[in-house]
């Protein structure tokens, strides 16, 4: 089988198996390597990519599923790393060893881009769905706090 | 200001190292030929290179899982350089010990929170030095006399006629001598002229960490690379019996199976594949190794007997006075045991590694992420039988760390170099999360039995703490081990507290050996420690009916920046008020000289036995503060693995065989779990200490000490999980 699909704007084709996770053809294939494997079962959001314009589970993702679709990642979120999450993110000093830093900015951005001013609550029920080790919740909430005064 | 992430080739033979272990005689090739150094490069010393267009390479010596270091140590020296931060470009330091190593480990080791505490000394004189040689230089380049010059950032100034000259044009004409120039302790900037310590600098790193291109080793993409996947025994020790890899081999894209002592590895063309095929391999192991039959629940019955029993064989830790015999006249002895269960790192990075080992086997490419780059490279060489220095090593950022990637035989990057060994290609070798807590390396279970006796007058006279655990150095690091002469820092640091005046004191290390594969982890031997003897002291302070903070401020008076800290933190959290509903707990501790202390504030569901933390307050005296901001990160960090600790994580082992997977069944804090923290750090004058896991240890019994104040019920394992709260609450 073979799939066509939109990775940041442009065109894109793989030949992996239907049930291939997206994650490792976007990374291995594709070379776009921001997008990070945590635990392949979901449950990190190390792996969080949007797909026509959701946020995604990229590891739970099979490629049968993404034909036709567009898919958003780290890199392609914005041309010159300026999009007000990431912004915000550089402003409250968030990443630590920044493993699961894409997958949280995705995360956060999904969450701006369908409610752009969400409350405290909203903010950390929506981004508890992402683990980061290295403990920046408490930075994480103020990043996407300042992001959504910022946009 | 970039970072070059990069294997900087640096021949051992360029440098000549004197008796001081520091010469400027070296001419070091740095690859910049990059557009942020357009004009030529001139070393200056191992650590400083100043191009002529005025920017300044620094190496950076300590490895980087999001700790800081990075920024940080180049920092302390661009201080006494006087450089221009904004002109700083940061070096990653290759594998080198003799140049580069950590003065408290003797080899380049980044682990104990130590690096800022270690290096700060040297990389002041360092800079320093470099300092000098250009002021040397510019004097003769001016015809004046030396004393007439001052800097300022990344200018050299001779006040008297007005004139300055930048590095970058006195490194066009710099001669550099043969040995450095001395320092003297009084030439150093005093703490009011520091234009960098003390003041927060953006990591180096971070503007790579929002968009995706910060180089970990998983990400590293070779010409004609091949993936590996490594099939373990389920326990330390076993080996492969029978393998039967029919299935595994039918696998499109399978490229070899290879056995191993201690496993089955497969490589194949894509990493779906090679990850179906280490699932469709059947193995059935040996049952060679200690901890075959192993199980945790019947383990802590038997580690509890032995803290418990004094005839049972121990390794004195500390004594001071005679704890035994003021035990025997003290009026009141009190006795409280408590237990902690296995617990995993939880790196976000599954480990792995890349090697590309040459056709004829006679070197190696090797991309890795480790907390000991030199033991990385010796670890590839000797799996391939060559020289150290046909090991080419580029290094790469951590996905964490938390003392997992701090082991001698770094198994994971051994992996990739006999995977890649086999085939002769490049190989990425990656475990899955599931790898990842299978084979973990965890931190030990623990039993802490405790006594203490006051005199008639409620003076606390003994102290007396056993802990059985196992010696993690042992399987950790033997050569550390050997050279401590079986005196295991991890394992047992911190038993004494012996910053606690008490005139009788003993601690014992009670040594297990489960056969278990253990590890340093964040906080290390004070995390259990620190939760048993915290617990500790609140149930002397309350059988004393002494307010707790004042019960700890009694028994470290003569320390006032410990009085300092536990007074701020009382402030902090307005820790004489009663609440309603909610409660607080209080811990502190000298952690390797930083003082901390943290109040949390605790709810309990007495139906369910969720234990929630609203708020934690932690104020923290590390000395000199280096980087502020980056120390109150890593406390919140630091807070919130404590609170994993404390309330959720737990591996359990049954048959030798870990019986946890994934994040299904091994819980780590989320956003929806995490306290509110408000964190202050007291900058003193004094020489800096560790802040990269010092409130860890403290969360766990400021939990169990507000559920004690709450409920009246004292909690005395960890993790405190709802079933064992409702348990204890009956």
């Amino acid at each position: 089988m073979a799939f066509d699909f939109k990775v940041n704007g442009k065109a894109a084709h793989s030949d992996a198996p239907p049930s291939t996770p997206l994650l490792w053809v976007i990374r291995e294939e594709l070379k776009l390597t921001g997008t990070k494997f945590g635990c392949g079962t979901g449950l990190c959001g190390a792996c969080m990519v949007h797909i026509d314009g959701r946020r995604a589970f990229s590891c739970q993702t099979q490629m049968s599923q993404v034909a036709g679709k567009a898919v958003t990642t780290i890199e392609g979120l914005s041309p010159d790393s300026l999009h007000p999450v990431q912004k915000a993110w550089l402003a409250e000093r968030v990443p630590q060893c920044g493993y699961c830093q894409s997958g949280q900015i995705m995360s956060a951005a999904d969450l701006l881009a369908h409610n752009p001013k969400p409350s405290r609550s909203q903010i950390i029920e929506h981004m508890s769905t992402n683990i980061c080790r290295c403990g920046t919740y408490q930075r994480i909430v103020r990043a996407v706090e300042r992001a959504a005064k910022e946009a | 200001m970039t970072i070059q992430i990069r294997n900087v080739e640096i021949g051992r033979r360029e440098f000549m190292i004197g008796a001081a272990g520091f010469t400027f005689a070296v001419a070091a090739r740095l690859p910049f030929g990059s557009a942020e150094a357009a004009g030529k490069d001139v070393a200056l010393s191992p650590w400083v290179t100043i191009s002529t267009d005025d920017t300044v390479a620094i190496m950076s010596p300590a490895a980087e899982m999001g700790q800081g270091s990075l920024t940080s140590l180049p920092l302390i020296l661009a201080e006494e350089l006087d450089a221009d931060w904004s002109k700083v470009r940061i070096v990653v330091a290759p594998p080198n010990d003799e140049l580069y190593k950590n003065p408290a480990f003797g080899y380049m080791y980044t682990a104990g929170s130590n690096a800022v505490t270690a290096y700060f000394k040297d990389l002041r004189r360092f800079g320093a030095q470099v300092r000098k040689v250009l002021l040397a230089n510019a004097a003769k380049h001016w015809n004046v006399p030396v004393e007439e010059l001052s800097t300022e950032p990344n200018a050299v100034i001779h006040a008297k006629s007005g004139r300055r000259m930048s590095y970058g044009e006195i490194a066009a004409f710099a001669e550099v001598p043969a040995t450095a120039p001395e320092v003297a302790e009084s030439e150093l900037k005093k703490a009011n002229q520091f234009r960098l310590i003390g003041k927060d600098v953006i990591r180096v790193e971070l503007p790579q960490k929002v968009n995706g291109t910060a180089p970990y080793s998983i990400d590293v993409q070779v010409p004609g690379m091949l993936y590996g996947a490594i099939l373990r025994s389920p326990v330390e020790g076993g080996a492969p019996d029978k393998i039967d890899d029919a299935k595994a081999k039918s696998i499109t894209g399978v490229v070899r199976i290879v056995p191993l002592p201690y496993g089955v590895g497969v490589i194949a063309e894509t990493p779906w594949a090679a990850f179906d095929a280490k699932e469709a391999l059947k193995v059935t192991w040996t049952r060679t190794g200690k901890a075959w039959g192993f199980n945790t629940e019947k383990a802590l019955v038997e580690f509890a007997a032995a803290a418990r029993d004094p005839s049972r064989p121990a390794k004195l830790w500390a004594k001071e006075g005679d704890a035994v015999a003021a035990l025997q006249t003290a009026a009141t002895v009190v006795e409280s045991e408590y237990r902690n269960d296995l617990v995993y790192h939880a790196q976000m990075e599954p480990l792995n590694a890349v090697a590309s080992v040459s056709p004829a086997g006679d070197a190696c490419e090797l991309w890795c992420g480790v907390q000991s780059k030199t033991i990385a490279v010796t670890v590839a060489a000797n799996a391939l039988k060559i020289a150290p220095d046909k090991i080419t090593y580029h290094d790469m950022l951590m996905g964490g760390g938390f003392g997992r990637r701090g082991h001698r035989d770094e198994e994971y990057v051994h992996d990739a170099v006999v995977l890649s060994n086999a085939v002769k290609k490049p190989v990425k070798a990656m475990w899955t999360r599931e790898d990842d807590v299978h084979n973990g390396r965890f931190n030990p279970l623990s039993v802490h039995f405790l006594r203490a006796g006051f005199d008639t007058s409620g003076k606390l006279i003994a102290y007396h703490h056993r802990k059985a655990t196992d010696e993690v150095t042992a399987f950790q690091d033997p050569v550390r081990f050997g050279r401590q002469n079986g005196r295991d820092v991890i394992a047992f640091v911190g038993i004494d507290a012996a910053y606690y005046a008490v005139p009788n004191r003993l601690a014992e290390a009670v040594p297990q050996n489960s056969g278990l594969r253990t590890s340093s982890l964040r906080g290390i031997s004070h995390l259990t420690n620190i939760f048993a003897i915290e617990s500790f002291m609140d149930e002397l302070a309350r059988k004393r009916a002494v307010d707790p903070a004042t019960f700890r401020r009694d028994l470290v008076k003569s320390n006032p920046r410990a009085l300092n800290i536990i007074d701020r933190v009382a402030h902090m959290a307005d820790w004489g008020r009663k609440r309603d509903g909610s409660a607080l707990g209080f811990a502190y501790m000298n952690y390797s000289g930083t003082q901390i202390a943290l109040v949390a504030e605790v709810t309990v569901d007495r139906r369910t036995g969720v234990v929630r933390v609203p708020n934690v307050w932690t104020a923290l005296d590390p000395g000199i503060a280096v980087q502020p901001d980056n120390v109150v990160a890593q406390t919140e960090s630091s807070i919130v693995y404590g609170l994993g600790f404390a309330l959720w994580e737990r591996i359990t082992v049954d048959d030798g065989a870990v019986q946890e997977s994934n994040f299904y069944d091994y819980h780590v804090p989320r956003l929806n779990e995490v306290p509110q923290m408000s964190i202050e750090v007291v900058s003193t004058d004094n020489h800096p200490t560790g802040v990269g896991q010092m409130a860890t240890p403290l969360v766990a019994p400021a939990i169990a000490n507000a559920v004690a104040e709450l409920t009246g019920v004292r909690l005395r394992e960890t993790p405190m999980s709802p079933e064992r709260v409702k348990k204890a609450l009956g």
